[in-house]
């Protein structure tokens, strides 16, 4: 009972780490219409920016400083030079440029700081577990995560829908040329919009860096999760985006942690382990494709 | 993509200076392995067969992406499967089993390559019937899923080698040929992508390339004249389902091994790459691409350490300054005229 109370979760903190990527992904695309491959090197410039600043610096306000500036600083550039000239065209264009991007940031942080992956303690702050329940005992670190997540979620949905700004943006992503006749600089809007991703997409990386290793190519993995995310959630929507996050969090964690010792019972233990590794894996595209063939605009889309 | 390079598709008979370019291009392709060995370069032969090789998986992608507008991103499945019926086969043979308990197993070229094909359409027909439910950015998705589904059910396959792969010793053989000369494997490789480009072509001109065109620009109005959308594409995403896993298996035989990188989504993120380098919707195009990206990887390899960073800054600079890839740019500067 514990160990699914723990696996739960997990799959909690990793839903709500999906969730910020997710949650910047989705606005993207459902703004601007880009689908931006490169919102996983933004991940990756969070967590390099954070671990240089905390092993140089020892602070850790100063790496969380270090990783959310340098994410959407170098985020609120690529719109403004490369992805701004792809609006218009069309989505095979921006998947090859966002690629390019990607090949550029990875050699480029490969240059900085080398190809070993680097290690990040957990900040004395948050070291140490609580206990929950009696034989649960909970890493702080990750509690702190899910908190963390929680918290923006909660932010977010109160800046797209009690806001003026986000006003704008839903009326960004249902009807674009009509905010533009009304006045609204809506390339400035646009650049915010990316800023505000990368900021979320920095935020998730600086997190994950203690947990995970800080190597090149961290985005890539999660990115293709995030869009398994965006796609189930529905395209546009933050809420989709939350929930699609949660649901594959726990499904994936939960898989990986359970398919190879039920598998167990029918066949021999490495075998077991490897194929329910692998079947683990496939778990959440799975999902996607149910959920695509079921519901083609996902489970919560945005302009309903 | 802007629209210009997505409108012309009709593939008129050609004219004489295209004939001539043509069979140009072919004296250049029959002539390039003896060539490169009186340069003294001979190690640019197996370099050609990875050109074609991806010219091929690239030209049969262009036919879902380009002409008939299924932007997929899960390509390098196919590719993936072609490769690993090959590798799968030989095992089989070489171990004197049954594949599943009926399926002998082969090591001739002439078997493994139309088992290949076969397979790979299976699995594109099935792929291509749920996915083309779908369309747009769920689309790309959505193959995009099932392709990481069979990545990751390969890396789980200990049988066949998991994570590591499969080698396979000997090249696969067609009639008592010397397949592991570079040069005949160079040749057959050439015959084949021929016959791949040939088929295309004829494709591409037919009343089904007509009406998968017309599919691409307006779906609706075709399905107003009394046309299914759903089975061209589907017809057409199991021909260019096909061409990748021929592709594959032969790529599986000129690396001698297959492993679940061949499965993996950049891989299908580089043929998409190729095709947009060559420009999208042009039946050449591939090829050029693919000339353009294995070139510049080797070259750039060999030039720096870095060499993705280059790669990337040409890929963008590409992107955002030509409109229409490589042939775009030759039209514009005059240098050539749009590849047949």
């Amino acid at each position: 009972m514990t160990l699914i109370l723990e696996q739960l979760l997990n799959g909690l903190q990793f839903g709500v780490m999906l969730f910020l990527l997710a949650a910047g992904l989705t606005l993207i695309f459902g703004i601007m219409g880009v689908i931006n491959l490169a919102h996983g090197s933004l991940y990756m410039v969070g967590a390099y920016a954070a671990a240089f600043a905390a092993a140089q610096t020892g602070s850790l306000l100063l790496a969380v400083l270090a990783g959310l500036v340098a994410a959407s600083v170098i985020g609120m550039v690529i719109e403004y030079v490369v992805l701004r000239r792809l609006y218009a065209r069309d989505h095979l264009d921006q998947v090859l440029a966002t690629f390019a991007l990607i090949l550029m940031f990875n050699q480029a942080v490969t240059i900085l700081f080398g190809r070993q992956p680097l290690f990040v303690s957990i900040p004395p702050l948050l070291n140490g577990s609580v206990q929950l329940l009696p034989g649960l005992a909970y890493p702080l670190y990750r509690l702190a995560i899910i908190a963390v997540g929680l918290f923006i979620a909660l932010g977010l949905y109160l800046l797209i829908n009690h806001t003026r700004i986000g006003m704008l943006v839903r009326a960004g992503a249902t009807h674009r040329e009509m905010v533009r006749a009304l006045g609204v600089d809506i390339r400035l809007l646009y650049t915010a919009v990316f800023g505000l991703g990368a900021l979320l997409a920095g935020l998730a990386g600086l997190m994950a860096g203690p947990i995970l290793a800080v190597q090149v190519g961290m985005g890539e993995q999660i990115l293709i999760m995030t869009f398994v995310v965006v796609v189930i959630g529905g395209v546009g929507s933050i809420r989709g985006a939350f929930l699609g996050a949660l649901i594959v969090g726990l499904v994936d964690t939960c898989l990986r942690a359970f398919l190879p010792g039920l598998l167990r019972h029918v066949m021999s233990g490495s075998e077991a382990d490897a194929l329910g590794a692998g079947l683990a894996s496939m778990g959440i595209y799975l999902l996607m494709a149910i959920v695509l063939l079921a519901r083609p605009k996902g489970l919560f889309p945005a302009n309903v | 993509m802007s629209d210009h390079a997505l409108t012309p598709t009709h593939v008129a008979a050609p004219t004489l200076g295209r004939s001539m370019s043509l069979l140009a291009l072919a004296v250049a392709l029959i002539a390039l392995p003896f060539v490169v060995k009186a340069l003294g370069q001979p190690a640019l032969v197996p370099l050609a067969t990875r050109v074609l090789i991806y010219a091929i998986a690239a030209a049969s992608l262009n036919l879902a992406l380009g002409f008939g507008g299924m932007v997929s991103f899960g390509h390098a499945a196919f590719f993936g499967i072609g490769g690993y019926v090959v590798g799968i086969l030989y095992r089989t043979a070489s171990d004197d089993t049954l594949f599943l308990g009926f399926i002998p197993g082969t090591d001739q070229l002439l078997v493994t390559l139309p088992a290949a094909i076969l397979v790979a359409g299976l699995f594109a027909c099935v792929i291509g019937a749920l996915s083309l439910r779908t369309s747009g950015v769920q689309f790309i998705m959505i193959t995009l899923a099932f392709a990481q589904m069979l990545f990751f059910l390969f890396v789980s396959l200990k049988a066949y080698g998991g994570e590591d792969g499969l080698t396979i010793r000997r090249r696969n053989e067609l009639f008592s040929l010397d397949v592991r000369d570079d040069t005949t494997f160079y040749f057959i490789c050439l015959g084949i992508a021929s016959l791949v480009f040939l088929l295309l072509w004829r494709i591409v001109g037919s009343r089904f390339g007509m009406v998968l065109a017309g599919i691409r620009q307006n779906e609706r109005r075709m399905a107003a004249i009394g046309i299914m959308p759903y089975r061209y594409k589907l017809a057409a995403f199991v021909i260019s389902g096909m061409g990748a896993g021929l592709a594959g298996a032969l790529m599986a035989n000129y690396l001698r091994f297959v492993s679940p990188d061949m499965l993996h989504w950049t891989k299908s993120g580089e043929l998409m790459i190729m095709i947009i380098l060559g420009g999208v919707g042009t039946l050449l195009g591939p090829l050029l691409g693919s000339a353009l990206l294995v070139i510049l990887e080797t070259v750039l390899t060999s030039w720096t350490e870095h060499w993705q960073l280059v790669l990337g800054s040409i890929l963008l600079l590409i992107v955002l300054f030509t409109h229409g890839g490589l042939n775009g740019l030759l039209i514009r500067l005059g240098l050539g005229r749009s590849a047949p």
